[in-house]
Formats: structure tokens, C-alpha cells, sequence
């Protein structure tokens, strides 16, 4: 998608550098909130939980910011080809960005409940870290896949999507044996089980912004590549 | 180069080159227009759009030094042949120029000029129904219904390019050629005029070159690129506004071009 050509009207250039920048560094602020939030969540560091949360109203600023520079661009540029499709990309993935930051903050919120004073230390606690950093990962390749342009590596990213997945369904079936087995811990647990299900989601969240750099990069849907793919047209 | 068209095509250019004395302005160009459809021609200034334009209905003809070279067909039939009559055929390929330029006579003269010379119309009340009905179809004449026998001069920017659509009309072409028809207009005009051309699509086979992409976005279905007198690229106007094939097309339409 780098055309390696500047635009005659070099503010233009200077308005898409503004965006890449704005969604580079509100996907840093995300996958820095899933690491933080998990290391809050395995230590129990509510002080660290509390940082995520409000760490969170940043992005939401800088979504914000970015839907104005959007919308300006716009109006005043009329982007075509690759600019339009990187205009648009960008206005979907800071809205996906968002809610990753939403996900991430959600688990911060979780830390309390889950570490509640009193109560046992829950092992199932430690099989949830190794999650967390999958999702995390998918975010960062994803965002690296924007930054380069790089259709093969959001496609990657795609799909990597399924090991996730499993790992929820893993997860989920060893969170509900562990509840079965220690009724006491059911309300911790079922803390637990809504942080894979966020992971899970950041997972989605992930695979849609690595679609959206796809069509950024090529002009095509990924989805429907993918179907040409496996009816050999 | 062509997209896939059931419907035989209205006109076709094979291996089309114009030269200027030695100057080659266009370069081995092919191309289909259709009927129901409107293909916009782009491209930086002297890029060979509207000389390429002009072979549709030999404008090209009154420049002296100019050559044009390949095959133009319209309904199949070489525009270029011995036997063709010009007047006849820029009479079916109808032409609008970039600055209006009506006629120094009537609202009513400019319309009626082109069917009575061409015979069109066997009485007084016929071409005054042919008048009205250009009028109508050109979208002015509820602006000018109680003032025919102005000067079409007279009229504002905007209303005298829709009387030249007009005047285009009344001959009943088959095919409408604009030369960049709203780049002298205000806004206004030139949605007007963008406005008239979607209603006239469905009529004729209408081919406008224009410097303005969103208009060409906005007005056709089908776009050709060129660049240095050769077709870059010719496709579906929506694909080439979003994801163009070639590089070059790419770097003009987003404003990277030189």
C-alpha cells in the first residue's frame, strides 16, 4: 500500500502519517492494557488493575480524536484508492481498538472479585496467563500488519483465530470442573470464565482489524479471497 | 481492456492513434462505449483525453495537421469510410463543449437550428413540439417556457450549457459526447448538469472527459485512465475509484501524480 510517491498537497501526507501514528499508539495503549491487566489479575495487584482503568479513558480520547481527523480528512481531501481505503480501515480499527480497551479494563474490574480478601488462592487462575497472551499477541501482529501494510500477515492473524478459540473451550471445560469440584470458589470462578470470554473477544476484535488492514492493503474482502480460495476460482 | 457487455457495443475504437504533424497525442487506443451507460474519460491535461474524444465524431477533421490513424465503429460501421456522411454523423454523436457556447439567436432558433436543417420536422407545431421536448429533457425548460425568444446568451452559465445539451438533443443523437460540459459552472450548474446526465443516461451512450474525478466517480459507470496518450486502465468506475489495477491510475487519482 506504500504507493512510495508523496501527494502533491503534502498536508495530505502529513493528515495519514497523523492517522497511522494515532492508531499505532492506540493499539500500543491496548496491548499494554491485556499485559496489565493479566499480570493484575495473576498477582492480584489491584493497584495495577486500577492504573488499566483508568488508563482506558486515553484511548477513548484518542479514538475521538481520530474520528475527527477522519472525518476532516474527508471532507477536505476526498480520499481515493488506497487513501480511501486506508481512511476507512482506520476509522474501523481505532472503533475496534476501543473496545479491546474496553475487554482489557473489563478484566482489570475483575481483579477485585476474583482476589477477594479471605478467600483461597484459585490454581486456576495461573492456566489463564498463556491466553492472555495469545490474544495480546494477535492484537500487536494485527496493528503490525497495519504499520507495514501487510496483507499475507493480517491474513495470518485471521487466522490464528481458531487457536484461540480453543483455547477458551479449554479453558471454559477446565474453569467448570474446577467449580464442580470446589463449590466454594463459584463466584471467583465465574469471574474467571468472563476473562477468557473477554480474551475471547479481543481474539474477534483482532481478526477484525487484521480483515479491515486486508482490505486496506488490497482492496479486497478477505473473507471473499478466501472463499475464491476454496472454490478454486 | 473492455468490461464484459451482452448488448453489441454502440461504438468501438480499435488501435486508435492521433498525431499531430510529427506529435503522436494518443497511442494505440481501444475502447467500447454502450449504450445505458456513461464512461468518463480522465487524466492530467495533455494526456490525449479530448483529442481521443473528438475521433467519435471527427472534430478532429478541421484541424489541418492532425492524423487519425485505427478503426471507429458506430453501430459496426467505420466512421472513418469514404463514404460517410459527417454532418449526418455528428448529428447521431452529439457534442458538448467545455465553454457553453449557444448560438447569438433565440432560445427557441438554438434548439430549433439542428432538426430543421437536418429535416427533422415537417411543420411549425412539429418542431415546436421538438423544442419543447429537448428543452424539457435538458432540464431548462420550465426556466425558459415564457422567454423562447431571448437570446440564448442572455441565459446564465449554467442554463446556456443545458440549452447546448439542448440543442445536442433535438437532432436526436445516439450518442453524446461532453467536453468537460461542467468545468466553466458553479457548483449549482455543475450539479445540475451531473443531475442531467443521470436522467439522460438511459437515452443514449454518453461519453464525458473530465478533469474533476469525483465527478467522474460520481457520474459514470465505467472510467478510463490515460496518461501520456495511452489508456492506463479501463474498468468499472467503482472499482477504479477504490481499487485501481495499476500503479500509475493509482498515483493520479489520489493526487500523487508528477
Amino acid at each position: 500500500m506504500a504507493s512510495g510517491h508523496e501527494h502533491t498537497v503534502k498536508a495530505f501526507d502529513q493528515d495519514i502519517s497523523q492517522l497511522r501514528a494515532l492508531i499505532s499508539q492506540m493499539g500500543g495503549l491496548a496491548e499494554q492494557a491485556i499485559y496489565d491487566a493479566m499480570k493484575a489479575l495473576q498477582r492480584g495487584d489491584e493497584a495495577l488493575a486500577r492504573t488499566v482503568r483508568k488508563k482506558d479513558k486515553q484511548i477513548d480520547a484518542m479514538e475521538a480524536e481520530l474520528e475527527k481527523l477522519v472525518v476532516r480528512v474527508i471532507a477536505l481531501r476526498a480520499p481515493m484508492a488506497d487513501d480511501l481505503r486506508e481512511v476507512i480501515a482506520a476509522l474501523k480499527i481505532a472503533a475496534v481498538i476501543e473496545r479491546i480497551g474496553d475487554y482489557a479494563k473489563n478484566i482489570a474490574k475483575r481483579v477485585p472479585m476474583i482476589h477477594a480478601e479471605g478467600e483461597e488462592r484459585i490454581e486456576a487462575v495461573s492456566i489463564l496467563p498463556a491466553m492472555g497472551q495469545l490474544a495480546a499477541d494477535m492484537v500487536r501482529n494485527a496493528l503490525d500488519a497495519f504499520s507495514a501494510r501487510d496483507a499475507k500477515a493480517a491474513a495470518e492473524v485471521h487466522a490464528s483465530d481458531t487457536a484461540l478459540d480453543d483455547f477458551y473451550d479449554s479453558i471454559f471445560r477446565t474453569l467448570v470442573t474446577f467449580m464442580v469440584e470446589n463449590p466454594r470458589t463459584i463466584s471467583q470462578v465465574a469471574h474467571l470464565l468472563f476473562v477468557a470470554k473477554n480474551l475471547e473477544r479481543i481474539g474477534d476484535h483482532a481478526t477484525n482489524v487484521a480483515e479491515m488492514v486486508y482490505f486496506a492493503a488490497t482492496g479486497h474482502y478477505l473473507a471473499e479471497a478466501e472463499a475464491g480460495e476454496s472454490s478454486g476460482s | 481492456m473492455t468490461p464484459a457487455s451482452p448488448a453489441p457495443h454502440k461504438m468501438s475504437a480499435r488501435g486508435v492513434s492521433v498525431f499531430y504533424g510529427q506529435k503522436q497525442a494518443v497511442k494505440d487506443v481501444s475502447i467500447d462505449v454502450d449504450m445505458d451507460k456513461v464512461t468518463a474519460f480522465i487524466g492530467p491535461s495533455g494526456c490525449g483525453k479530448s483529442t481521443f474524444l473528438r475521433t467519435f465524431n471527427r472534430m478532429n477533421d478541421t484541424i489541418a495537421s492532425a492524423r487519425v490513424t485505427g478503426e471507429i465503429t458506430l453501430d459496426g460501421a467505420d466512421i472513418y469510410a469514404a463514404d460517410m456522411d459527417v454532418v449526418q454523423l455528428r448529428a447521431r454523436v452529439g457534442m458538448v463543449f467545455q465553454k457553453p457556447n449557444p448560438f447569438p439567436k433565440s432560445i427557441f432558433e438554438n434548439v430549433a437550428y439542428g432538426p430543421r436543417i437536418h429535416g427533422l420536422a415537417s411543420s411549425k407545431s412539429d418542431l415546436e413540439g421538438i423544442v419543447e421536448r429537448s428543452l424539457k429533457r435538458a432540464g431548462l425548460w420550465e426556466e425558459v417556457k415564457d422567454r423562447l425568444s431571448d437570446s440564448g446568451t442572455a441565459l446564465s452559465g449554467g442554463q446556456q450549457q443545458r440549452l447546448c445539451i439542448a440543442r445536442a438533443i433535438a437532432v436526436d443523437p445516439e450518442v453524446i459526447l461532453m467536453d468537460e460540459p461542467a468545468s466553466a459552472l458553479d457548483p449549482i450548474a455543475t450539479a445540475k448538469i451531473e443531475e442531467l446526465i443521470h436522467e439522460l443516461r438511459g437515452r443514449y451512450a454518453i461519453v464525458i472527459v473530465t478533469h474533476n474525478m469525483q465527478q467522474a466517480a460520481r457520474v459514470s459507470q465505467r472510467t478510463a485512465f490515460f496518461h501520456l496518450g495511452q489508456l492506463v486502465e479501463y474498468g468499472e468506475t467503482d472499482n477504479l475509484f477504490t481499487a485501481p489495477r495499476e500503479e500509475r491510475t493509482k498515483d493520479y487519482i489520489t493526487g500523487r501524480y508528477g
